[in-house]
């Protein structure tokens, strides 16, 4: 671990100002779940740590006009455990998947949704691309955890974030403070993650001296139902080997309008409109979920060891549209 | 005067030996108090880490270690390698630094410059046929008797398999490590070991001075596995360390270079053909197996399979594969895991081939069954089964339910040896009646202290209060180290010894003074000696008649006194189910059924079988080493990624230790390690069962399980 300055601001301006500096080799530091994991691995070497824990503005769920509004500070346990946030069946569900109450407890929502890749070259030393000499070490390395979709480019890591395919299925916007101290951007989440064509590109769109500060989440329709499925090797901490989170609007018992987007199978979360076509029309049983993680999974391009996650992906599909539908029996979690 | 015999009381008057009595120093452990090597931080002391290599193969073409020294804080710096020296493997030790703050010997270890000249490395320790190309193997013996192939041509059923286990680290708690502290002339080392004992002379030795200089402290450890009986480099790099900066130092590995130094367990791979005759007998087996032990090459010892059965006709033969990877150190019964999952699986799969339930094939192969155990396996069968409720549960392999999760029963079984180990220990009685005892052994995490005191307690009739363990220091009284189950056989056998030593001396010196007839009619109990029900006096009373001295008594063992005996066995079943979706293996109920002679502590025996379960589940179900073939490098050697369970993923877990009088009757065995040797064979089993598929290789991730379901034998 290098050594480093430690800034502590009272505000999001004061927060994209100290962000700003070194030419933007800074870190945030929120609950320090697994920024800690990096320093000490030296995935990354910051000249400054900037510790957000006390912006105010940042923290808690708030009801607005627009809908609900996440700060980035709120923690896993509260995302559980919020009134506001009952209805969205799918985040407690991710927030439950968690299950180390350590983490739970110390991590936030904002940490989770800029999580860098867990790949083990990575952590390793090799780079965000886990390049050596120009070479990917996981296209025919060890790759048995990483991506099966969206795989063709040079990030080969799968996206880390266990809130993003649920918030992204919710239709949530990512609210981004800086570079500028008083300048805000909103975007899809969906669009707030890149897939890096370069080490040095990170793997959201923020740029030095910005900030994820809020998500909005729009206010559920009494006719959406969403859940979470995770497959997790481990009862305990543990990282899916894939997840699928969805959003079902339905009416008269058919599925008007689907939203099916997949964690830890790409380098990002993976929206899956096949899946969204192969469920609109259709009332939701066993066999209209069978099809749509078939169709979720159809154009997989899985690596020289990680084929069974295309097995693993498809069956979090259809078992997190079943969960939706209360339809979900007899699974081993 | 009566013969006086070493004994154990009779089992209907004990009223500590056999029940259920938490350890001793469980308090401590749990609330810190106990400390730990990692705990041990006199004044001054520094701290060392360490450089490793990142690369798997190569010579070192240069070191300069300049730069590093001048960094601050920085006192002392030990070169493990020199210039021409080969790196063989991914985390061999390069260079220690001690510094004031652990940051800075980190800091000043970024100062450290290696460069190597690059070889190529192997370390696909599971494919035969590239190890073959790579010149990496080399054929390690044969072991046969009969005429294996007259047998296969006249048998009813031959049965061809491949199977295999992967290599593990032995990832303890407490990594390995030291603190020392030179006072003069004199060494002072806190280790984390299983080996109090015998490892003074290990420091002594390269840092030349006299093994009588060299004391070395144990208190408490957090896990050794069979990984901790030596000195090791690394420890003799702190002694050195402390001596050139004159102040204590404490060398710890980090969690990485724990796994990949600090010990594995050899993976073994298996290519079987078993045959059986119309009834169900085996009548042949012939194998080859394969597996790495690390760079030396070695494996899973062809001796001992089949495994814990004598078939009449059987040949095994063993290539061993030499990986770029960190050395094997003894695992936990080695390597009786790997052997049992490599045959007991394979007879599995003959028994189906046979259309024959597992139990009833392995009940009737248990005539082949090493140390004539068979009656007693068939006993601990019939209470397992019954425990698991296998006769309502059972069903072919193959139909274990209709959705895709499926539920299955397997079982196996598993002999070990456990025979005492070599102690020496003291007694001290002291005249107001209290008791000490002090040995060089150690207390590994077993309830070593607590079962010796509960053998002193027993025989002089007094609480556990009323004794006191020393134990864990080199200049105690020699006693072995704690390998091979034999420690509890050792200390007890011993300690029982010189208590009835003892005692015998002071019954005679109350008979003397209470005008008893026979000294031999007395007895302790409850804190007095009593000649039948008849109270003579105190033990106080009776101690006071020892003088101003106490009596001190020596203890040895082991002896052929039936206080200890060796050979013990058990059974185990499991019922669980296999998700075919996600691959996923969750286990319901593990019963385990354990015979090991005369319980001392049922409560810290039943313990010693839990955590066996635990860590026999995690070996079948999610722990292994991964070697990468790009790098060479270990590379999950973190918490992280090399997958342990969590209390959630074992099940309900029942422990049921078989102790019918014939048991009581054959004295201490050591139970430590054999509880771990059948979870493998057993959860593999119950995952054919419940899929019609066997899985060959464990542990059974997900990928493993779901490749298996889809054909790919990987």
């Amino acid at each position: 671990m290098n050594s480093f300055e430690y800034a502590s601001p009272r505000t999001e301006d004061e927060a994209v100002g100290l962000l700003s500096a070194h030419g933007g080799n800074t870190a945030v530091l929120a609950g320090g779940t697994d920024l800690f994991n990096l320093l000490r691995a030296d995935c990354i070497t910051p000249r400054r740590v900037v510790d957000i824990k006390n912006i105010r503005s940042m923290q808690g769920v708030t009801a607005t006009g627009r809908g609900l509004l996440v700060g980035a500070l709120t923690t896993l346990d509260e995302i559980l455990v919020h009134p506001l946030l009952a209805p969205y069946q799918s985040l407690a569900q991710a927030a439950d998947g968690i299950r180390s109450i350590q983490v739970q407890s110390m991590g936030t929502l904002g940490g989770d949704l800029c999580h860098l890749p867990n790949c083990w070259y990575y952590r390793s030393g090799y780079g965000l691309l886990g390049q050596r000499n120009g070479e990917s070490l996981p296209a025919e390395g060890r790759n048995e955890f990483h991506a099966v979709l969206g795989n063709r480019g040079p990030a080969k890591f799968v996206s880390a974030s266990r809130f993003a395919p649920a918030l992204i299925a919710w239709g949530a916007i990512a609210r981004v403070a800086g570079p500028e101290p008083g300048q805000v951007s909103e975007m899809p989440l969906e669009y707030f993650y890149v897939s890096p064509k370069s080490a040095e590109q990170g793997v959201t769109v923020l740029q030095p001296g910005q900030i994820l500060t809020h998500v909005l989440i729009p206010e559920p329709s009494q006719e959406v139902v969403s859940a979470t499925y995770d497959v997790l090797q481990l009862e305990g901490l543990d990282w899916p080997l894939a997840s699928a989170a969805v959003c079902l609007e339905t009416s008269g018992g058919v599925v008007r309008e689907a939203r099916v987007v997949l964690g830890h199978v790409a380098p990002t979360p993976w929206v899956s409109l096949d899946a969204s076509a192969a469920l609109v029309g259709k009332e939701i049983d066993e066999r209209a979920a069978q099809a749509a993680g078939d169709a979720a999974v159809a154009r997989a391009t899985p690596l020289s060891e990680n084929e069974y996650k295309v097995q693993i992906a498809r069956t979090a599909v259809k078992r997190a549209i079943l969960r939706a539908a209360g339809q979900l029996e007899g699974a081993l979690s | 005067m009566a013969e006086r015999k070493f004994a154990w009381p009779a089992r209907a008057e004990n009223t500590l030996i056999g029940k259920d009595i938490p350890r001793l120093d469980g308090v401590a452990k749990a609330s810190g108090q106990a400390k730990y090597t990692a705990d041990i931080n006199t004044a001054g002391t520094l701290f060392a880490k360490l450089l490793t290599s990142t690369l798997a193969a190569g010579k070192i073409k240069k070191i300069d270690v300049d730069a590093a020294k001048k960094m601050p804080g920085v006192k002392a710096v030990h070169l493990f390698k020199k210039v021409g020296d080969d790196v063989r493997w991914e985390g061999e030790l390069i260079v220690a630094i001690a510094a004031e703050r652990a940051e800075q010997a980190d800091d000043a270890l970024k100062q450290v410059q290696v460069e190597y000249e690059v070889q190529p490395f192997f370390v696909d320790e599971a494919n035969i046929v590239r190890a073959a190309q790579a010149d990496r193997t080399k054929g390690l013996g044969k072991n046969a008797k009969g005429d294996v192939e007259a047998a296969l041509k006249t048998a009813a059923v031959v049965h061809r398999g491949y199977y295999g286990v992967a290599t593990i680290s032995h990832m303890c708690l407490e990594p390995h490590g030291s603190h020392c502290e030179w006072k003069g002339d004199d060494l002072d080392v806190h280790l984390s070991t299983q080996n109090v004992s015998g490892t003074a002379g290990q420091f002594a030795e390269p840092l030349g001075i006299d093994a009588a200089n060299v004391t070395v402290t144990s208190d408490y450890e957090g896990g050794g596995f069979g990984s901790k009986f030596q000195a090791d480099e690394w420890g003799v790099a702190c002694a050195k360390m402390a001596k050139e900066a004159g102040k204590p130092v404490r060398l710890m590995l980090d969690r990485a270079t724990e796994l990949k130094v600090g010990g594995t367990r050899p993976s073994g791979y298996v290519d079987v053909t078993i045959a059986a005759n119309a009834d169900g007998e085996v009548v042949a087996w012939d194998s080859i197996h394969w597996g790495t032990a690390g760079f030396g090459g070695g494996g899973v010892d062809v001796n001992q399979l089949p495994y814990p059965f004598d078939f009449p006709n059987r040949s095994a033969a063993q290539i061993g594969i030499s990986c770029n990877s960190g050395p094997n150190r003894a695992w936990r019964a080695p390597p009786h895991p790997q052997l049992c999952a490599m045959t007991q699986t394979a007879m599995d799969d003959l028994a189906a081939k046979l259309k024959m339930g597992s139990y009833e094939f392995f009940k009737k192969n248990l005539k082949h069954t090493l140390q004539n155990k068979a009656d007693v396996y068939a006993a601990e069968m019939e209470i397992a089964a019954k425990a698991i409720d296998w006769k309502a549960k059972w069903h072919p392999h193959g139909e274990g339910g209709k959705g895709p999760v499926k539920r299955g029963l397997g079982m196996a079984l598993h002999r070990w040896g456990g025979g005492a180990g070599p102690c020496t220990c003291t007694i001290k009685v002291h005249p107001d009646g209290s008791v000490e005892s002090f040995l060089g052994s150690q207390d590994i995490g077993t309830g070593t202290r607590t079962v010796i005191a509960i053998t002193l307690a027993e025989t002089f009739g007094l609480p556990l209060a009323g004794v006191k363990v020393n134990l864990g220091s080199s200049k105690y009284p020699p006693s072995g180290a704690s390998g091979g189950s034999i420690t509890v056989g050792g200390v007890c056998g011993a300690h029982r010894r010189a208590g009835q030593t003892a005692l015998w001396q002071i019954f005679d010196k109350v008979a003397e003074k209470y005008k008893i007839e026979s000294a031999d009619s007395l007895v302790a109990k409850g804190g007095d000696i009593l000649k039948g029900k008849e109270k003579v006096c105190t033990w106080k009373q009776a101690c006071s008649l020892l003088g101003q001295m106490p009596l001190e008594v020596k203890g040895e063992g082991p002896k052929k006194d039936g206080l200890t005996a060796d050979q013990v066995g058990g059974v185990q079943m499991v019922d669980l189910s296999v998700d075919t979706e996600t691959g996923l293996v969750r286990i319901h109920k593990f019963v385990c059924v354990q015979d090991c002679g005369l319980i001392l502590d049922e409560l810290t025996a039943r313990s010693q079988v839990l955590g066996a379960l635990i860590m026999g589940i995690a070996y079948s179900l999610s722990e292994e080493r991964i070697m990468d073939n790009k790098t060479g490098r270990y590379i999950n050697a973190d918490l992280q990624n090399y997958k342990l369970p969590r209390i959630g993923d074992v099940g309900e877990l029942v422990a049921i230790m078989y102790q019918p009088d014939s048991e009581y009757d054959r004295g201490v065995v050591g139970l430590g390690e054999p509880p771990v040797i059948a979870p493998g064979a057993a959860i593999s089993n119950a995952v054919a069962n419940a899929t019609g598929v066997r899985v060959p290789v464990l542990p059974f991730t997900p990928k493993r399980v779901l490749d298996a379901l889809k054909g790919v034998h990987a």
